[in-house]
């Protein structure tokens, strides 16, 4: 297969870039002879673009992103990684349009391997490039169905899937209740209506009748991405009088939610996200204080006793003294891993050539991980098939894991105390 | 449905809805008198609600304490804006205005994530938590204040108004800009006091809102048009109408995400927006052309 | 025809003919020595020359300032889409549902605006209003994917006009003929009756009215027509990107973006709007690639830049680039 697609892109490359027909047509001779071939054609540097949304709405999702890809290098030298790579910036502007031309440019000035972008929009646009230009797209964090379902062969996402995702939320759920004893009958179910919140509600749908819930939903309540405040919805779920509230949220609604819900002082037995991001955000605590603790979120988290999570957290710490961690581990953890992904590959293909790399992606089996879950591996479509949640729970205003047990920090605690009787 | 929800989200509609109203309000000024479309409205407010999160970050100081600085500040800000940039296009087509002020505002906005990065930030008094319980009905403390403050800054604008030389030259202004200039009055002066003045009403409305909500360099667009439908419902150039027109909105915003679906409730702003334009151009309390 | 062709080259200097034919003669072969990134940059800049030049119909010659026009881009591209994905039916008819559709909607804002005499700053509010209400609208429609998205299927063949389905270079080429038509079918609206007409109604609304011009039915006609025009944007959007959202498609970021071409190049200009948006397109990039060399590149640093660029264009040139530009060529007509 690799043979042919190269021919095809060198005889469609005249029209499209002069340089990386040359790189193609060179790789394609170089494997039957001319050694010379080889030195010249394949930079002994991978450079991988590395897209996301550093300014624009996203802006922080992407900053923090960033940083995984900053601590990248120092860490992947440790674990033996001594291929070079460097790392070409691109910002998208929290725009679909420009994630577009982005990935082109980056694709143009050289980059062999793309990665990112946080965004399931962005991530389905670059798709298009990199698969039209037979470049390998590692997707840091998307979770957007259609995007390995598009019979993509350069697109490969370590991110779980929306149906992944909520299934490993609604077990995680259960770990909870069979822990502590206690169960809610009911739950009211809170999400925001945007491309993310809408592919979770639909995998929800999807996966609640059969997953054998203890407790039925009473009312499902959407609310605006854009919401300047929520305390009509928290009013409405709060009249539902349900034990247990289910939100699939960002970071600032749910933010507004707490808050509200402190004010119209409505203490359900708990909060919990099937695996939404939000309640373990530093600002999360920062913003709410005392009232951040116990929120539950069923996510996939890095796990805190591997040797790679302790360089990762010390060289994090030396580059960036100022954040902390936990508050950036789910952004950076993706981010370092997806280079991480790219870096192996390089190392096993032994050449920058994208076509090979994305052979050697589709190989990859990668156990020595940051994030719970087996190793890393791509099914046929470009997912991977080892993605695991771990069960947060807030304490102390910092997130600790709960489940799975050989990861796990601390004990959960269900249901949770009231707001008034927190110190 | 029951009776006691219905109240609660009521309330709280209304008080949102007066924080709503004083942003509008200085919207109105402006519109009401210079004829220009500020197009950097919630922009400007973004700025005064930053203004209000470094006092409080780095002194401590209360944004409701910071109302009166904030707002002189921004006076000046408006004031410079509207003697330099604007006034050159007060004769100038909607169009240009239009783009001078979206220029602005893309500054003002970029301007701001430099300054202080995309986190949202926030004021956390001591009181940001609280609530009273009145009979059935919860309170917010926070919306509260705000909404009292946000009424008194009215009040006072009202006096300014009615009361002082300056602010019935102001009107004079707006009602005759020929005759304004007939009787020696300095209309270009009074037109950047007038967009001073507007412009110190959103820097208020900024600190108070500031208890309300978190602040990114991005909410303003939003506000912008949120000023924009208030005004336009309430009636142009009526001060009233202004403070009617937010209630209105925060009002029906809140019921409307009570009795429908909750991530439409944007859509009755609109709504509302486009029968008034029908049915009374003018808007509720406007006068007619 | 041959008494139109005449028209259309009525009053326009040979140098000028000569200049116009240098510029589609460098935009055809403009692909042959671009690369991926060049051409996917080219293609953004035709499409908001081609949506810059049907804005300008409406507000350019007839004088109606829509900041709305993300929804006729956005309804258009939906109903495209929608055809395609859901019945097969190729974008060569169901472009046809889409101006259908975008007319409609033109049509529907048109009369209550119109009817009810709603202008200038009113009439713009009005048209931001439909379209904040039909994105919020979109966000619900589930069954077009709502605020989750629509999406095409991407396919990996050859040029196929008849489904839009290819390369880059496929709609670069569809987006220049579009704009080339646009271009001289605006040139054709302004030699006619109707651009006299709306040129009048634009200066003096009741002077026109006064001296017989059924005002509403000509502003109706404008507001149809730019519609009409935009609607084939967004078909082109639809399956140039193969992602709609609502939030962005509709968005009102999006229908400032596409009129500040117009807008700079020069209102009611014929080659304004095309000249807007290259210039706008190349600015943007050559500003990131500045600060990418320079190490400058900050978040938010660009769109300062951008801003102060826009700023400077509307107080020191207020129409637009083309205007004094063309005076500085030579390029004026006879007459």
């Amino acid at each position: 297969m690799s043979s042919k697609s190269r021919d095809q892109k060198s005889a469609g490359a005249g029209l499209v870039d002069r340089r990386s027909a040359l790189a193609g047509i060179a790789a394609g001779t170089a494997a039957a002879v001319a050694p010379f071939n080889i030195v010249k054609a394949q930079a002994k540097v991978l450079k991988i673009g590395v897209i996301l949304p550093r300014s624009g709405v996203q802006a922080f999702f992407g900053q923090s992103c960033a940083k995984g890809a900053e601590i990248a290098e120092e860490v992947l030298r440790q674990v033996g990684y001594d291929q070079k790579f460097e790392i070409l910036n691109a910002d998208f502007e929290s725009n679909v349009d420009v994630a577009r031309s982005r990935a082109e440019r980056l694709i143009n000035d050289g980059a062999h391997v793309l990665v990112g972008p946080f965004d399931s929009g962005a991530a389905m646009a670059i798709a298009q490039v990199t698969e039209q230009k037979r470049v390998p797209f590692v997707c840091n964090i998307a979770a957007v169905p259609q995007l390995t379902e598009q019979g993509y062969k350069f697109v490969f996402r370590i991110f779980p899937t929306s149906v992944d995702l909520v299934r490993n939320g609604l077990l995680g759920f259960k770990d909870v209740f069979a822990a502590t004893g206690k169960t809610p009958q009911t739950a009211v179910f809170m999400h925001i209506n945007d491309t993310f919140g809408q592919a979770n509600k639909a995998a929800i749908d999807k996966l609640f009748p059969a997953a054998n819930m203890p407790f039925k939903i009473l009312d499902t309540i959407a609310y605006d991405p854009a919401a300047r405040d929520l305390s009509v919805e928290v009013a409405k779920a709060k009249a539902t009088n349900a034990d247990l509230l289910m939100v699939v949220s960002r970071l600032n609604d749910a933010i507004l939610l707490v808050r509200e819900m402190v004010k119209q002082r409505w203490e359900p037995m708990g909060i919990m996200s099937p695996g939404s991001p939000g309640m373990y955000e530093a600002q999360f605590f920062q913003t709410l204080g005392k009232y951040s603790d116990y929120a539950v979120s069923v996510v996939p988290w890095y796990n805190p006793t591997t040797k790679l999570s302790a360089l990762v957290g010390s060289a994090f710490n030396k580059k960036f003294p100022k954040d902390s961690l936990v508050g950036n581990i789910f952004n950076v953890g993706f981010t370092f891993e997806s280079i991480m992904v790219a870096v192996d590959a390089f190392k096993r293909a032994g050449t920058t050539d994208p076509v090979a790399l994305a052979d050697a992606i589709r190989q990859t089996d990668l156990a020595n991980r940051l994030m719970i879950g087996g190793p890393i591996k791509f099914d046929a479509k470009g997912q991977n098939m080892n993605v695991g949640s771990a069960v947060l729970q807030n304490f102390n205003q910092r997130p600790s894991v709960v489940f799975p047990k050989e990861a796990a920090e601390a004990a959960p605690v269900f249901p949770v105390p009231g707001w008034s009787q927190r110190a | 449905m029951p009776a006691d929800l219905i109240l609660n989200v009521a309330v709280g509609g209304v008080l949102t809805g007066l924080v709503y109203g004083l942003m509008a309000l200085g919207l109105s000024v402006i519109f009401g008198v210079v004829r220009v479309v500020n197009f950097a409205h919630g922009e400007m407010m973004t700025l005064g609600m930053y203004a209000a999160v470094v006092l409080f970050g780095s002194f401590g100081l209360d944004p409701l304490l910071m109302l009166v600085p904030v707002a002189a500040a921004l006076f000046v800000i408006g004031y410079i804006l509207q003697s330099t940039l604007i006034n050159p296009f007060v004769n100038r087509p909607e169009h240009s205005q239009f783009m001078l002020l979206v220029a602005v505002a893309m500054i003002m906005v970029n301007g701001l994530l430099m300054a202080f990065g995309p986190n949202a930030r926030n004021t956390l008094v001591s009181y940001a938590l609280d609530s009273y319980q009145v009979g059935p009905v919860i309170i917010d403390a926070v919306r509260l204040y705000a909404a009292l403050a946000a009424l008194a800054v009215a009040v006072a604008l009202f006096a300014f108004f009615k009361l002082t030389p300056t602010g019935k030259a102001i009107r004079a202004c707006a009602d005759n800009y020929l005759g304004a200039q007939v009787v020696g009055l300095n209309v270009k002066r009074l037109y950047a006091f007038t967009f001073g003045v507007g412009a110190a009403c959103v820097g208020a409305a900024g600190c108070i809102m500031v208890l309300l909500i978190d602040v990114t360099p991005q909410i303003g667009p939003a506000y912008t048009l949120l000023a924009f439908v208030i005004v336009i419902v309430g009636g142009l150039g009526s001060m009233p109408g202004a403070l009617l027109g937010g209630i209105l909105i925060g009002l029906s915003e809140a019921l409307a995400g009570l009795f429908f679906v909750p991530s439409a409730k944007g859509m009755f702003a609109f709504a509302i927006l486009v029968l008034v334009l029908l049915l009374r151009p003018q808007g509720l309390l406007g006068k007619k052309a | 025809m041959s008494r139109m062709l005449r028209r259309l080259g009525e009053g326009v200097s040979n140098r000028a003919l000569v200049a116009l034919g240098l510029v589609f003669a460098a935009l055809l072969l403009a692909p042959l020595v671009s690369n991926g990134y060049v051409l996917s940059v080219l293609i953004i800049a035709l499409y908001y020359a081609y949506a810059g030049q049907a804005w300008n119909v409406m507000m350019g010659f007839c004088g109606q300032l829509s900041l709305g026009h993300s929804l006729y881009v956005g309804v258009a591209a939906y109903a495209a889409a929608i055809f395609f994905v859901k019945w097969n039916v190729p974008p060569v008819i169901g472009m046809f549902a889409a101006i259908a559709v975008a007319m409609a909607f033109g049509a529907v804002i048109g009369f209550l605006a119109f009817r009810f005499s709603v202008s200038g700053v009113y009439f713009a509010l009005l048209t931001i209003a439909f379209a904040e209400f039909t994105r919020i609208g979109f966000d619900h429609f589930t069954w077009a994917g709502g605020s989750g998205g629509f999406f095409l299927k991407v396919e990996d063949r050859a040029a196929d006009l008849i489904t839009l389905r290819g390369p880059p270079i496929m709609f670069y080429y569809v987006m220049l003929a579009l704009t080339a038509l646009a271009f001289l079918f605006c040139r054709m609206l302004t030699q006619s009756r109707v651009g006299y007409y709306w040129f009048a109604i634009r200066e003096d609304q009741e002077a026109a009215q006064a001296l017989g011009i059924n005002v509403f039915r000509y502003k109706m006609l404008a507001v149809i027509v730019s519609s009409g025009m935009t609607s084939l944007a967004g078909v082109f959007f639809a399956f140039y990107y193969n992602n709609l959202f609502p939030e962005q498609i509709f968005s009102m970021a999006r229908s400032i973006e596409l009129i500040l071409g117009p807008i700079i190049g020069g209102l009611g200009t014929l080659f304004g709007p095309i000249l807007g948006a290259f210039v706008l397109t190349v600015l943007a990039d050559l500003v990131t690639e500045v600060l990418v060399f320079t190490g400058y590149d900050i978040p938010g640093v660009k769109q300062v830049f951008y801003g102060l660029c826009l700023a400077v264009v509307v107080i020191w040139l207020p129409l637009g680039i083309w205007p004094p530009l063309k005076r500085r060529l030579g390029l004026e007509g006879r007459s």
